[in-house]
């Protein structure tokens, strides 16, 4: 038995397959937003990953320091190396900002961190890691810098010495890597007119500036403009020591909250990119409500414009299921068009979004089913309508 | 001729009930022998489509018996439980525009009922070949219906309708699109037809040109039927 389906495609095969591509591009925005989905979680695991942290110690009652703000003193990190269990502690703070580069702007997430302890990027693809203690900085690829570019973050000019991959924020944003003292500067230090006027306010008040008691004044003004907090203390535990009961160690005699590297995964992914995983989850939802309608439509009109030949067929002694099968082996033939115009357009488009794309086999598995599973129930319509046809309407009358 | 191509007797169909009931048949008789070619005219509304129809085991009858070839198919009910199957290979159909399947090509359209019919693609192609030769458009049997001439494309019609052998064939009006040569030529070519393959053949038609080249015609009138002598076809 020759494919009627298959002769019919064949016989307008421009149509269909310029129908596939609109539907196909439609099913590649539907890829897309589940690759920003998936990219946005790796982007969490990536920056957690990156950290090279087990535990993750930041204040008290806050979920910090990427899910909230978090801040808490330099030398906290000294009582945490003398717990059990704990082989290595450093500060890091995090603040997302507009990195400047001569006259335009990139937003990034300004790390700074000891080098050569937790929170240094893992690797480089080029220059070298920072070894001053000053103005240097290790950037992600993403932020289109380049080596030896002078960039400025706040006040300070900072040179690009090495460039680095994969490391960025849970937002997606790119990181800049720059000395700890550097990014404290930059995070906590006032400009210098709120530095005098701050004096001044001091200087002002009797209370803080008793004429009994020299040296006072000139204390709270070095502590006002000293800056000695961080946003967390990145902990590695020593082999063997689970990271939970380290972290219970931390909540109990710190007075601090641990979070081990599961609750933070928890954090990111279950908390801070919730809502736009449900806001994707919703455009999923819709596009492929469109894909069912498009497709649907597509299918009906295509079966409306063949009712007196289906007529004709039923009349010469055509098996409704012959009918049926044709008009579904058309819906899934459009369908396999427009998935595999889809997964191509994705593929071809997703490197060029801001932020990670992450193109899953599984994800374009499940979408191909789904697919499938749309374009049958859309040709029900149309079956419907085909196996209504009354095989008298091929004779007139 | 000897025997029955197809045997109608005191056939009626009601539709509706009551006071809205229509009789569009009220018993209807005719008889059309194997390698007969026979016609039916009459008005709009007359019941020609509806006997048609009924004859196509498309409809029910209401009433009456029908026999075809030395099986009865309906008596006061249908006596066959497939009626698709009766269709595809036993009644012949062809339109009054042929209806061919536009994505399929000549031979495809022909080797189609076969193929229904469970026959193999090879010798159900072969077939459609023997009876596009018999209808000379075996030169177009790789074109695309669109491709064909009115002409070419209900001689094609005629090839399907002919395809499994069927020992009747209704035809609607298969000239009505076509000048007055083309609508001979089919004439000529269901004549052929019914006697090369001793089919039985009933042509319902408006179409004045062609109603003096049968032998037999049958005149349905506010849905009865009425026999009249015809002249044979030259």
């Amino acid at each position: 038995m020759i494919s009627l389906a298959g002769r019919d495609i064949l016989h307008s095969w421009s149509k269909f397959v310029l129908t596939g591509i609109g539907l196909g591009l439609l099913i590649g925005v539907t890829l897309t937003m589940a690759g920003v989905y998936r990219g946005m979680v790796d982007d969490a695991k990536a920056l957690l990953n990156n950290s090279g942290a087990d535990l993750w110690v930041v204040q008290q009652d806050t979920q910090g320091p990427y899910a909230e703000s978090s801040s808490i003193h330099d030398d906290v990190y000294r009582s945490l190396l003398s717990l059990p269990g704990v082989a290595r502690a450093a500060n890091v703070t995090y603040l997302t900002m507009q990195v400047r580069l001569d006259n335009t702007d990139v937003r990034a997430m300004v790390v700074g961190f000891e080098p050569g302890q937790p929170g240094e990027p893992g690797y480089l693809i080029a220059g070298r890691h920072i070894t001053r203690n000053h103005y240097e900085a290790v950037a992600d690829v993403k932020t289109g810098f380049q080596l030896g570019d002078t960039i400025r973050i706040r006040r300070h000019d900072y040179r690009v010495v090495g460039l680095t991959k994969r490391m960025v924020s849970s937002g997606g944003d790119p990181m800049v890597f720059i000395p700890l003292k550097d990014a404290q500067e930059a995070q906590f230090l006032k400009d210098n007119d709120a530095i005098l006027n701050e004096r001044a306010r001091t200087a002002a008040n009797p209370t803080l500036n008793r004429p009994g008691v020299p040296g006072l004044l000139e204390a709270i003004q070095a502590s006002q403009n000293a800056n000695r907090n961080v946003n967390a203390v990145l902990v590695q535990v020593s082999p063997g020591s689970p990271p939970e009961t380290v972290a219970n160690e931390v909540r109990r005699w710190k007075h601090l909250q641990a979070f081990t590297r599961v609750q933070m995964e928890e954090i990111l992914v279950a908390k801070l990119i919730a809502t736009s995983a449900k806001q994707i989850a919703m455009f999923l939802v819709i596009l492929a409500v469109v894909s069912a309608a498009i497709v649907a439509f597509i299918i009906y009109t295509m079966t409306l414009g063949k009712i007196r030949e289906i007529a004709v067929l039923k009349l010469i002694g055509t098996r409704n299921r012959t009918i049926a099968g044709m008009i579904l082996q058309q819906a899934l033939g459009l369908g396999l068009i427009g998935f595999l115009v889809g997964k191509i357009s994705a593929t071809v488009w997703a490197p060029f979004f801001p932020k990670y794309v992450l193109l899953e086999p599984g994800d374009a598995v499940r979408g191909f089913v789904v697919v499938m599973l749309i374009c049958a129930l859309a040709s029900t319509l149309a079956i419907r309508a085909a196996l209504r046809v009354d095989p008298a309407t091929a004779i007139g009358g | 001729m000897d025997g029955f191509g197809i045997r109608i007797e005191g056939l009626s169909k009601r539709y509706g009930e009551g006071d809205t009931a229509v009789d569009a048949l009220k018993d209807v008789n005719m008889n059309v022998a194997p390698g007969e070619v026979v016609g039916l005219i009459g008005p709009s509304g007359s019941g020609k489509s509806t006997l048609l129809k009924c004859l196509g085991a498309v409809i029910e009858p209401t009433a009456g018996k029908m026999t075809l070839g030395d099986e009865v198919i309906y008596d006061n009910g249908w006596k066959i439980p497939d009626l698709r199957a009766l269709r595809r290979d036993r009644i012949g159909f062809v339109f009054q525009a042929p209806y061919l399947i536009p994505f399929l090509d000549v031979t495809d359209n022909v080797a189609l009922l076969p193929m229904l019919a469970g026959r193999p693609n090879g010798e159900s192609r072969k077939r459609a070949l023997e009876l596009l030769e018999a209808l000379d458009v075996a030169h177009r049997a790789k074109a695309q219906p669109s491709q064909l001439s009115g002409g070419e494309q209900q001689r094609v019609a005629i090839a399907r309708a002919l395809a499994n052998q069927p020992p009747v064939i209704l035809a609607d009006e298969p000239t009505a699109p076509l000048d007055s040569e083309r609508a001979l030529s089919v004439v000529r070519i269901l004549n052929q037809m019914a006697q090369q393959f001793n089919t039985a053949i009933i042509v319902v038609t408006h179409d004045e040109k062609i109603i003096p080249t049968f032998k037999r015609i049958y005149h349905i009138r506010d849905g009865k039927t009425f026999e009249e002598k015809g002249q044979a076809l030259s």
